[in-house]
């Protein structure tokens, strides 16, 4: 059964619009414009997409934040508005921009709060507690209020108080945004872990790409509020013709140009110490023969093939289709 | 049941022990809101001053009324005040950590700020209330014993829902504090007075359409033992529940409906 399931989700809002000096008309904008998913339990699914997508509306319609405009959606076995209440209590949600902690408390007392809040039994609550404080090493700061912990701290804090109450869905919106590299890397491997034991299903919207790479066997991209793909990071470089790149350092420039199948020359750097030359190669095609032609000039010096980036590809497909979102709709 | 309230409680301890945190500014504020209160009580010994009825009521008569809306507002204010935060949370979209817990909205938005700062309104309200009845040398009777028991609590449920209302419009029109402000602060200023010092249309509004005259008009009138000018039967003061009721249940239906045209914000 699936743990997580919509069909053709919409999410519309009205927006003025300023057209004169008084005047101002209405408009209707689909933020979210027919989203069908289906997660499984124990998945991490990666929610991709540029600003003013409509990740976070549909986050927000999974987790009963929003009313859906249309469309059916199910979570845990629950319809998220009417019964808001019931799952609340099997889905843990952390926003990256906003706390959920008492910002005057301790953190430690948040904790409590929370425990009584979602009337989780104490030896519950204290062993999910432990397992957090030595693996997000929060011991140093649990009597610090939340208003003074850096930013780090207290992403580590709210993604303990997201997990007290042994939520069966961890929602995670842009969970890595401003941190710095050793923040990162904490929740990410902290998310890898707790995503491994398979008994937790996550949902994690980003920005920053490496997270995706880190966690995610799955990644839904979303553009205009429409799914553009759906399926393993594999999949979306083979639909998108990502390619390698094959860079060359020479000594003097090659005698003829480099005509071979699938091989394109991309940029020609001529520095006081080489030559570079930078080839893109098709998905399909073989390095070999583009390197033992460069090998058989005699006059290579270096030579490094790269993977191709996800980036790239991502970059690739939010640039594919034309419209401009608009700024006035929520993200 | 028992265990939802307990979350409550734990909540209201935790803001206590927030607001303590900031001690200088919640005597500052005790005082300063105290003053101000005292300042409304001046403008009525002004007027009276230059006469000696007002509209048919005596300046003991209209503290009393006075003393009831004070009463029956600052508790409202005590309760539910927080709600006028809804605007912020809506503009900001704090409102989305609220809706991701498994409590009421509602109860949420109520206990996140307490304001304990409120508490010196509601004693100042009922001493006066207190010290006009002692004055206006009131026959006291069960049934009078029982109004003033219950008309403080009604008027407290009244303002409440008014409250409730009028924050809702914030999921709409998030600038919408000053027309809030002007139905709760203004119905409360309207209630202080006899109903009989307005006029025509403004009147039949804010007194019957809204139901503000059953707040502390009515009642006061039956606590006074005094005829209505207006010619209303003494026991018009009893439905002052009822309307309270009617109030709350509808502000209750207005919430629910708000709260599901929350639109959040970006991000």
């Amino acid at each position: 059964m699936n743990i997580i399931e919509t069909r053709d989700l919409r999410k519309e809002f009205t927006v003025s619009v300023k057209t004169g000096k008084l005047r101002r008309s209405r408009r209707t904008v689909a933020a979210v414009d027919g989203v069908s998913l289906a997660i499984q339990r124990g998945e991490i699914v990666g929610y991709l997409g540029p600003n003013g997508a409509g990740k976070s509306t549909t986050l927000k319609m999974l987790t009963g934040v929003l009313t859906p405009s249309s469309g059916e959606v199910a979570v845990c076995g629950f319809k998220p508005v009417p019964q808001r209440l019931k799952l609340a209590r099997r889905i843990g949600v952390v926003f990256g921009q906003r706390s959920t902690l008492w910002w005057d408390l301790p953190l430690r007392d948040s904790f409590e709060l929370l425990r009584h809040i979602y009337r989780v039994p104490p030896a519950e609550h204290e062993a999910r507690l432990a397992k957090c404080r030595a693996m997000l090493e929060l011991d140093e700061f649990l009597d610090t209020p939340v208003r003074q912990l850096s930013l780090g701290q207290r992403m580590r804090g709210e993604l303990t108080a997201a997990l007290l109450h042994g939520p069966e869905i961890l929602f995670l919106d842009e969970p890595t945004i401003g941190l710095d590299v050793v923040s990162k890397q904490a929740v990410r491997e902290f998310l890898a872990e707790l995503g491994g034991r398979g008994d937790t299903t996550i949902v994690l919207t980003t920005h920053d790409l490496a997270d995706i790479e880190r966690l995610c066997r799955r990644i839904v991209v979303i553009d205009h509020g429409r799914v553009v793909h759906d399926g393993s990071i594999e999949a979306l470089h083979a639909r998108y013709g990502s390619r390698r790149r094959v860079i060359a350092d020479l000594d003097e420039p090659l005698t003829a140009e480099v005509d071979l199948p699938g091989v394109r020359l991309e940029s020609s750097l001529e520095s006081s110490l080489a030559l570079r030359l930078t080839f893109t190669i098709d998905g399909s095609t073989s390095v070999g023969p583009l390197v033992s032609h460069l090998a058989a000039s005699g006059r290579l010096r270096d030579l490094t093939i790269a993977e191709p980036e996800i980036e790239d590809v991502i970059a690739r497909l939010y640039q594919s289709d034309a419209p401009v979102p608009l700024q006035s709709q929520p993200a | 049941m028992g265990e939802t309230l307990g979350a409550y409680v734990k909540l209201i301890g935790a803001q206590g022990r927030g607001q303590a945190s900031y001690r200088v500014s919640f005597w500052l504020d005790l005082t300063g809101t105290t003053i101000l209160v005292g300042a409304d009580l001046i403008a009525i010994l002004v007027i009276f001053s230059r006469v000696p009825l007002l509209a048919g009521f005596s300046l003991k008569e209209t503290i009393v009324l006075f003393g009831l809306a004070a009463t029956g507002f600052s508790l409202a204010d005590l309760l539910v005040g927080n709600i006028e935060k809804i605007r912020a949370y809506v503009r900001l979209g704090t409102l989305d950590t609220v809706m991701i817990r498994p409590l009421s909205v509602l109860g949420q938005l109520l206990v996140l700020d307490v304001g304990f700062r409120r508490v010196g309104r509601v004693v100042y309200g009922a001493t006066l209330l207190g010290v006009a009845l002692w004055a206006a040398e009131v026959h006291w009777t069960p049934a009078k014993l029982a109004m003033l028991v219950v008309a403080p609590l009604a008027g407290a449920a009244f303002f409440c829902g008014f409250f409730i209302a009028t924050s809702t419009v914030a999921f709409w029109w998030i600038e919408s504090g000053e027309v809030a402000n002007s139905f709760t602060y203004g119905g409360r200023d309207f209630t202080s007075y006899p109903i009989t010092i307005y006029g025509g249309w403004f009147r039949k509004i804010f007194a019957f359409a809204l139901g503000f005259a059953f707040v502390a008009y009515y009642p006061g009138l039956f606590l006074l033992g005094k005829a209505d000018p207006l010619g209303a039967p003494a026991w018009l003061g009893w439905l002052s529940p009822l309307v309270s009721a009617a109030v709350l249940g509808l502000s209750a239906l207005i919430w629910r409906f708000g709260v599901r045209h929350y639109r959040s914000t970006g991000s």
